[in-house]
């Protein structure tokens, strides 16, 4: 199966589009009470490009990021296409309540804006923006992004050490730590491998057991969980 | 007759200070800020979930950019006590806006209430309101600072409120802890023992979810969205 890196739909116009350069000030905030954020990827990119879209599988490099919160072979990829990207703007994770800004950026030739990072505790969940069409004119955008699924392991929110490489199932850490341990598992199962909504963190209130070694009472959250303000200066 | 400027020290409710053009006098006077005229928003909000009774809602209208409430940062006093008692006349008093109203009673879920509200202030305006789920531990919901000015005469805006946690009473969702009629516990307890800033409400669990010790049943969950509020103008 040939997975490319960035999925890109139709053709990359070769030509340089009508698209003006843009200086952008991006300002995220973590709306949830008990979710962290791995290190985000900001990225400005041209038509077709995107990170990732529902209702498709994730790529190898999106899979690295919801399940590890690598984001390196997504800026990598984003790079090659010609994408001016800000990596990790809150010098590591994005705490419960906390904002991040991007002061400027200057998007180039590019037109579209996405935005991902892994959200914990989760085993492939994320935060994201798929190709959002940056406006023309200077003002403030205001944006609500959603918490999704990536498909690509199954939801059983155990922590385990290790666990945010591709292909091991597990969670690799509770940043709180206000979590439960000895879990015995929620599913083994992803019957969805699409990138979907995600369903929510289901936890338990047993600390030393029950299925899950999430707090149900602190590690869920109702979408929105970010809050995105653009000015395009 | 000139006019002087005056700054306005509002009454509640329904009044209007009795000043305004002169009856006869076209003169156009090149300050329009010294014109006074009246405006009243009527607000109507309605209450959205299936078996959140909403606390007796406060509506305030204040200056442009006055927040009651920040996402990251702690609750007001005002506002926790608001939000664990529904009891609102503590954030109201604190909020010092303009002109406010308390709604008399709670808003069943899929009840509706209107409040209006009278000025003659000449500024730009905004609008805040909050209430309480009272079947939570501090949960409310609500708008602040949000622009009505632009609001033309008979014009209606409208929005689907966020439900917020005040941050302020851990979600352990006991029958000590919860005021609503699910339980009847304590109110305001003046101990923060969660996180300490307002973010968005991760939902209640319940009993019928596997959290025995909770007073909640399945019927008092709640997605996102808890009061529509249409604010028109007069």
């Amino acid at each position: 199966m040939n997975i490319k890196p960035l999925i890109v739909t139709g053709l990359l116009s070769l030509v340089s589009s009508v698209s003006v350069a843009e200086n952008l000030s991006i300002n995220i905030s973590n709306l949830t009470q008990g979710i962290y954020f791995t290190p985000l990827l900001i990225t400005t990119h041209m038509e077709n490009v995107h990170l990732y879209q529902t209702g498709t599988a994730a790529t190898m490099e999106l899979q690295a990021m919801a399940e590890g919160g690598d984001i390196s072979g997504l800026l990598a990829s984003s790079d090659t296409l010609g994408a001016v990207s800000v990596a990790n703007p809150a010098e590591g994770l994005l705490a419960p309540g906390m904002m991040t800004d991007v002061m400027t950026l200057d998007t180039g030739d590019n037109d579209r804006l996405s935005i991902v990072a892994m959200i914990l505790p989760s085993n492939d969940g994320f935060v994201g923006l798929d190709a959002w069409p940056i406006p023309s004119e200077p003002g403030t955008y205001t944006l609500w992004l959603n918490a999704y699924d990536a498909g690509t392991e199954a939801n059983n929110e155990l922590i385990a050490d290790g666990s945010g490489m591709p292909g091991t199932l597990g969670v690799p850490a509770n940043p709180g730590h206000n979590g439960g341990v000895s879990g015995t598992g929620v599913t083994t199962n992803e019957s969805n491998q699409y990138i979907h909504i995600h369903r929510g963190n289901l936890g338990d209130t047993d600390a030393e057991g029950g299925k899950s070694d999430f707090d149900s009472r602190i590690h869920r959250w109702l979408n929105p969980v970010a809050k995105v303000v653009v000015t395009v200066h | 007759m000139k006019y002087t400027s005056l700054s306005l020290s509002l009454t509640v409710a329904a009044f209007t200070l009795g000043l305004g053009a002169c009856s006869g006098d076209d003169n156009n006077d090149a300050n329009n800020g010294d014109r006074f005229e009246t405006v009243t928003f009527r607000v109507t909000m309605t209450n959205t979930t299936h078996n959140q009774p909403l606390s007796p809602p406060a509506v305030i209208l204040s200056a442009t950019g006055r927040y009651a409430w920040d996402l990251g940062l702690p609750a007001s006093d005002g506002l926790e006590v608001l939000s664990e008692s529904g009891s609102p006349s503590a954030f109201v008093a604190a909020f010092d806006g303009l002109v406010s109203a308390t709604g008399a009673e709670v808003i069943m879920p899929g009840q509706s209430v209107t409040l209006s509200l009278t000025t003659d202030a000449d500024e730009p305006l905004a609008l805040t309101v909050v209430s309480m789920l009272v079947n939570t531990n501090d949960g409310f919901t609500g708008v602040t600072a949000w622009p009505v000015s632009h609001l033309a005469r008979d014009g209606l805006i409208s929005v689907l409120a966020p439900i917020y946690d005040a941050g302020t009473e851990a979600n352990m969702e006991t029958a000590d802890s919860v005021p609503g009629p699910a339980a009847g516990g304590e109110g305001f307890n003046a101990l923060r023992d969660d996180v300490d800033f307002v973010s968005r409400h991760p939902g209640v669990v319940t009993a019928d979810d596997g959290y025995d010790a909770s007073v909640l049943d399945q019927s008092h969950r709640f997605d996102n969205g808890a009061m529509a509020i249409a604010v028109t103008r007069f």
